[in-house]
Formats: C-alpha cells, sequence, structure tokens
C-alpha cells in the first residue's frame, strides 16, 4: 500500500492531489474493477445461456457507484435501478451471491427468484434493484420517511437513470422529499439513454438538476467518470443531509459503454462516439489518478488482478450451485392466503 | 358493545391499533381534517401529524413510500380515497408492494394495509363509483378485505393493520353512516373467516361488502314465500372461506353470488367455478351470478339504479332457481 509520504510530491502536487488518500482511492479502484469484471463476466454468463433474463451493464459508470456508495454506513440505505450491479458491489454485497443470483440458483441474494433486475441484499442496506423505470425513487422517499419516523440517523440514497426522470414517480417523490424535509440523496446517473432512445431528444427544459432546483432541491452537477468529483460531491452533500438539510440532489454525468441490455448492439449510435467515449474510461482515469499519486505499478495491477480472481471464482462457484428448489416458488409470497398451504 | 357507525368502527380500529403500536400511522390527502368520509375524525388530535400525516394528491407517492416506510419495519395505513384513484398508484401496489418480499427471497415484508373505499354512491359517476374487488384477488401476495357491517370493519381493520402481508381493505362508501353494535376493545376478526349473516335451508347466497344488505332484504321478502335463503358474507376474498361456502351448499344445493362489481370477470366467477368444480353432483339448479352489467356507472340516477343489482333481481333469480 502506498504510504501518503512515499509518493513523489511534485507530481501529485501538480495535479492538485496533494491531500488524496492513495490508500482509499486504491481501494475505490479495485471496487470499480470488481464491478467491471463482474459486468463482463454477467455478459459471458449471458452468451453461455447462464444468465437467462435479461441484464443491464453498467460498464462506464463505475465511477457513480464506488463515488456514492463507498461513502454510506453499512446501515445507510440504498435503493438502485434495473441497471444496479455496480451499486450493489459498492454497498457492499456478496459477489458470489450475486452471480448465484443472475444465475437463478440456490443460494443467490434472492434465492434466485429475482435476478439481475430485482437484485437486492438487505443486510448491507441494499433495499433492492427495481424493474419499473422510476419505481425506486418512491420506495426511498418512503424509506426515508421512516427514518423521520424513527428519529433514525441513517441516510438513504436513491440512484436512478435520466431516464427516470421523465416518470411521475420523479415529480411526485422529489416533492415529497421536500415537503418533509427528508434524509435522502437522490443521485441522477445521467448515461445519455433512456433504453435506447437518447434523453435529450425526450427531455423538455434544462433537465434533472434544474427540475430538482425547481422543488427547492439544493442540486450539483459532475463529471460522473471522475471518481474523486463524485466522490468529494457526494461526501458534501452527505454531510449536508445529516446537518439536517433535507434532500439533496447529485446529477452524475457519464456515458453507457454497453447497449441497454447485453443483448443490445446499440446501433442507434456510431462507433466513432463510442470509441471517443472510451478515451474516457472511469477505471482507466481513475488508473491514471492512481499512478499521478505515485501508487505503484505493481499495487495498481493487484488491484485488478484480485478483482478478476475474485469474480472468475464466483462465477465459477456459481455455475456449480443448484437450482432453487421448487418448493421456493411458492415461499415467501404470503402469510395470510399462503400458496402454500392453498394456492388455487 | 356500543352502537357505532361503520366510518366509526374503522376510527375506532385505527386508534386502538396506533396505541397498542407505535410503528403504525395513517397517511393520505386530507387526513388531518379527518380524511374525505370523517373516517379519520378526531385522530390527529390525540396521535399528532406525525402519525396522521396529509399528504400531497400523489396516489403513487402515497403508495411507493408507504412500501418504502413498511420495508423499513413501520406499519402504515394507507388512505387512497376512493378505489377510482387508487388506480394511480396501481404499479406502487402490484409491482411493488405484493411482489417485493417474494421477489427479494423473503428479505424483506410489506406490511401496510391501503384503505381503497369502493362502490356506487349516488350520483359519483364512472370516476368515483367502482368495485374493483375483482382485480386485487387477482394478484399474488395481496389480502383482500371487504367488509359489510360496523362490527366487522374495526374487528378487520385491526386484523389488516396487525397483519405482516400487504392488505387491500375496501370500505363501502355507501356504508359509512350504517349503525350497528359493535365489540369494545379487543375485537379481531380472522381474515378469510366468512360470516352466516342469515341462516336458511333452501338456497345458499354469496355476497360482499354492500350488496350483503341487499341480499338479506332480498331473503326476507323470499321468507315470506317459504323460501329460506342463507346468506354468507364473504368478508374476505384472498383468503375467501371456500370451507363455510361448500358447507352451506352441500346443505342448500343451490348458490347464487350477488356483487356490485362488473359481472364479467369478476370474483363471482371465481366462487362460481369454485363449487360447480367441487359441488356439481349436488347441485339442485345451474349456479347464478348477479353482478353489474359491463357498462360504466353513469351520473343519472336512474342509469345508476340500472346498473345496481337489487332485491327484486335476486328475487326473481332465486324463485327461478327454486322452480326449475
Amino acid at each position: 500500500m502506498a504510504a501518503k509520504g512515499a509518493r513523489p510530491p511534485s507530481k501529485a502536487d501538480r495535479a492538485g492531489l496533494r491531500n488524496l488518500d492513495a490508500a482509499r482511492l486504491l481501494a475505490d479502484y479495485r471496487t470499480m474493477w470488481r464491478i467491471r469484471a463482474f459486468e463482463e463476466a454477467a455478459l459471458k454468463g449471458l452468451e453461455q445461456k447462464l444468465v437467462l433474463g435479461a441484464i443491464h451493464p453498467s460498464i462506464g459508470q463505475e465511477a457513480v457507484a464506488v463515488g456514492v456508495c463507498s461513502n454510506l454506513g453499512p446501515t445507510d440505505i440504498l435503493l438502485s435501478t434495473h441497471r444496479g450491479h455496480g451499486h450493489t458491489i459498492a454497498k457492499g454485497a456478496d459477489t458470489l451471491a450475486m452471480m448465484r443470483e443472475l444465475f437463478g440458483r440456490e443460494g443467490g441474494t434472492c434465492h434466485g427468484k429475482g435476478g439481475s433486475m430485482h437484485i437486492a441484499d438487505f443486510k448491507v442496506g441494499m433495499l433492492g434493484a427495481n424493474g419499473v423505470v422510476g419505481a425506486n425513487i418512491l420506495i426511498a422517499v418512503g424509506a426515508a420517511h421512516a427514518v423521520r419516523l424513527k428519529k433514525g440517523k441513517e441516510i438513504v440514497t436513491c440512484i436512478f437513470g435520466d431516464g427516470a426522470i421523465n416518470r411521475g414517480p420523479f415529480l411526485e417523490g422529489l416533492n415529497w422529499a421536500g415537503v418533509w424535509k427528508l434524509p435522502i440523496l437522490f443521485v441522477c446517473e445521467d448515461n445519455g439513454f433512456a433504453a435506447t432512445t437518447r434523453t435529450r431528444a425526450m427531455t423538455a427544459g434544462e433537465g434533472p438538476a434544474a427540475r430538482a432546483e425547481s422543488f427547492g432541491i439544493p442540486a450539483a452537477t459532475v463529471d460522473g467518470n471522475d471518481l474523486l468529483a463524485v466522490d468529494e460531491t457526494v461526501r458534501r452533500l452527505l454531510a449536508e443531509i445529516r446537518a439536517g438539510g433535507g434532500p439533496r440532489f447529485l446529477l452524475c454525468k457519464t456515458y453507457r459503454l454497453t447497449g441497454h441490455t447485453g443483448a443490445d448492439a446499440a446501433g442507434y449510435r456510431s462507433k466513432e462516439e463510442v470509441e471517443t467515449a472510451w478515451k474516457g474510461d472511469p477505471v482507466a482515469r481513475t488508473r491514471d489518478l492512481l499512478t499521478t499519486a505515485g501508487v505503484s505499478p505493481a499495487e495498481i495491477a493487484g488491484a485488478e488482478k484480485a478483482a478478476r480472481a475474485e469474480i472468475d471464482n464466483a462465477f465459477e462457484a456459481a455455475k456449480a450451485s443448484p437450482f432453487p428448489p421448487l418448493s421456493r416458488a411458492f415461499a415467501d409470497v404470503q402469510d395470510v392466503g399462503d400458496p402454500q398451504r392453498e394456492a388455487y | 358493545m356500543a352502537k357505532l357507525t361503520y366510518a366509526e368502527a374503522s376510527r375506532q380500529a385505527i386508534a386502538e391499533e396506533m396505541r397498542r403500536d407505535a410503528s403504525v400511522w395513517a397517511v393520505g390527502e386530507d387526513l388531518g381534517r379527518g380524511g374525505v368520509f370523517g373516517q379519520y375524525k378526531g385522530l390527529v388530535d390525540e396521535f399528532g401529524p406525525e402519525r396522521i400525516a396529509d399528504a400531497p394528491i400523489s396516489e403513487a407517492c402515497i403508495m411507493g413510500a408507504a412500501v418504502g416506510a413498511a420495508m423499513m419495519g413501520t406499519r402504515p395505513v394507507v388512505e387512497l380515497r376512493f378505489s377510482d384513484f387508487a388506480l394511480c398508484a396501481v404499479d406502487e401496489l402490484v409491482n411493488q408492494a405484493a411482489k417485493a418480499r417474494f421477489m427479494f427471497g423473503g428479505q424483506g415484508r410489506v406490511p401496510l394495509v391501503v384503505r381503497e373505499p369502493i362502490g356506487m354512491w349516488r350520483s359519483s359517476a364512472a370516476q368515483h363509483s367502482q368495485s374493483l374487488e375483482g382485480w386485487y384477488t387477482h394478484i399474488p401476495g395481496l389480502v383482500v378485505i371487504a367488509p359489510s357491517t360496523p362490527a366487522d370493519n374495526k374487528g378487520l381493520l385491526k386484523a389488516a393493520i396487525r397483519c405482516d402481508d400487504p392488505v387491500v381493505y375496501l370500505e363501502h362508501k355507501n356504508l359509512w353512516p350504517l349503525e350497528g353494535e359493535v365489540p369494545d376493545g379487543e375485537h379481531v376478526v380472522e381474515i378469510g373467516t366468512a360470516r352466516v349473516a342469515r341462516a336458511g335451508r333452501d338456497l345458499t347466497i354469496v355476497s360482499w361488502s354492500a350488496a350483503v344488505r341487499t341480499c338479506l332484504a332480498a331473503a326476507e321478502t323470499l321468507a315470506k314465500e317459504g323460501i329460506e335463503a342463507e346468506v354468507i358474507d364473504l368478508r374476505s376474498l384472498w383468503p375467501w372461506d371456500k370451507a363455510a361456502v361448500l358447507a352451506s351448499i352441500a346443505k342448500t344445493g343451490r348458490l347464487m353470488v350477488v356483487h356490485e362489481a362488473v359481472q364479467v370477470g369478476g370474483f363471482g366467477a371465481e366462487v362460481s367455478a369454485t363449487v360447480s368444480e367441487t359441488l356439481h353432483r349436488k347441485l339442485k339448479s345451474p349456479v347464478k351470478r348477479l353482478g353489474a352489467p359491463r357498462a360504466p356507472i353513469a351520473y343519472a340516477p336512474n342509469l345508476e339504479d340500472r346498473v345496481r343489482v337489487g332485491p327484486a333481481q335476486i328475487i326473481g333469480t332465486a324463485r327461478a332457481m327454486l322452480h326449475e
């Protein structure tokens, strides 16, 4: 691990990284690689028909997941989207349980009953991805409302995409959070696309941050591929929320480097556009930061290697896991009128 | 025992449950002013505006926020004003509340009650009059309750609030002023148990909600002709008390199902099919269903009455069944 005093000061100083916590950055970089490797493995799983349903990879958006979730405590609450693998990993979920979930296997986070779009891990405060765009906003607002009712200290974070801002729940949820001054951080992960349509073409007005401000919710906009910018801004916003300031809004501008789903070749955008976007790959940018901060190439490579090894193991172990027993089809539906007793 | 209205009985149920359990709270439009039908009257004085919470006209958010708050261990009573308005919150109820526990492999539960007043209510027209209980019985994960008396409105609402599942609780708007004897204190009706509203030997009439009263009125007339109808008030539609219904028909050999909702695809079809499948050889006449025609509900009183099942229809149908 690179100690602060051990790095060449001149280079870091020139880059404005004097106060950078290199150990923390390296840990974040490793989490970014765990996400990247997980998404690549999920796509491989799709090819090999191990992943059977739709997946929505977050390749290119890792700095948002890590920059946001690395600042949340274990009891803080997170609500995510259909493109939620990265958020879930960054919030602390076990990647083997997640891979099993994608493969529909026993031992998955949801016993194989939710799959990619309904991944959740309540024990780390991750209350669910969601198959319905924008639906997570209202659930998050309710979780924050419960924190208020119980006079708790937790903060609720809700990540959603730019497509969600054109759904009614965005309006209803932000208004509600503003009225009740709830302890909630809204994060709009703007990857430019609402499914396969450019969000700009379908959005009137100035967009997400302006809409948040119209509800009196202070909003910040950052380059979502700049891990340090996301991290720093999230820390500031969380501190404001903790101080009783009510809801805050963060717009992270990023880019979805894959298609909408694992099966989407994304022919609606040019190769040149995607090639240009890869030059802003947040994982590579974070690696460059580490180099600038004086972290050794061996440590940098080691982080990637460790992440890949973890995910490779998860992939193989998930593949070897059994499907859930048939009894799970009727389990956890309801207590009263339980289909385990009477399903018809 | 005290004489209370259907609305007062529900208010008593909520007050008692909120005193018993600090995690219970209610949220909806105008609750601080007692709710649109006075069913929350005075509660804010005892419990304050945090637990009797006003909400913006944001049905989706009222419902969705209740889902999140329930996952976090509180027990919200969600007021959606009219079952028609609850349609603005169907994703939150059907896709989120009903499925969260299952989808997430049992990691969380959604213990909430959603109150959606149903039914025709003089000249309220097509968007304030519907009875949509049948829809909700179709959704795995939901409990569906439709009480018809003040006593049941207390006992079932208390049971619903204590239930760990999401409960769709359908009160009938015409019943709010109805008075009846209501047991004091701890009166909890087990969900899924029917009530024999009137005993009889010749014919079983299965109904729920306000239509039960129409059935009872018809049964009085039929009794004068020597036809003794047994009226069963289902009270809960999911789960529903099959055993009570089947036992009654095993005795009478005849089934009529009566509901205010549209007959096509209504819950009466489920009851009828179950009885036909199970008791076919014991039936003395074909099963009959009486529900509304498949037409929206009109404003003009004569047009509204045209789609409402009345005692005359029930009496005529019963006579025909007995004389077949």
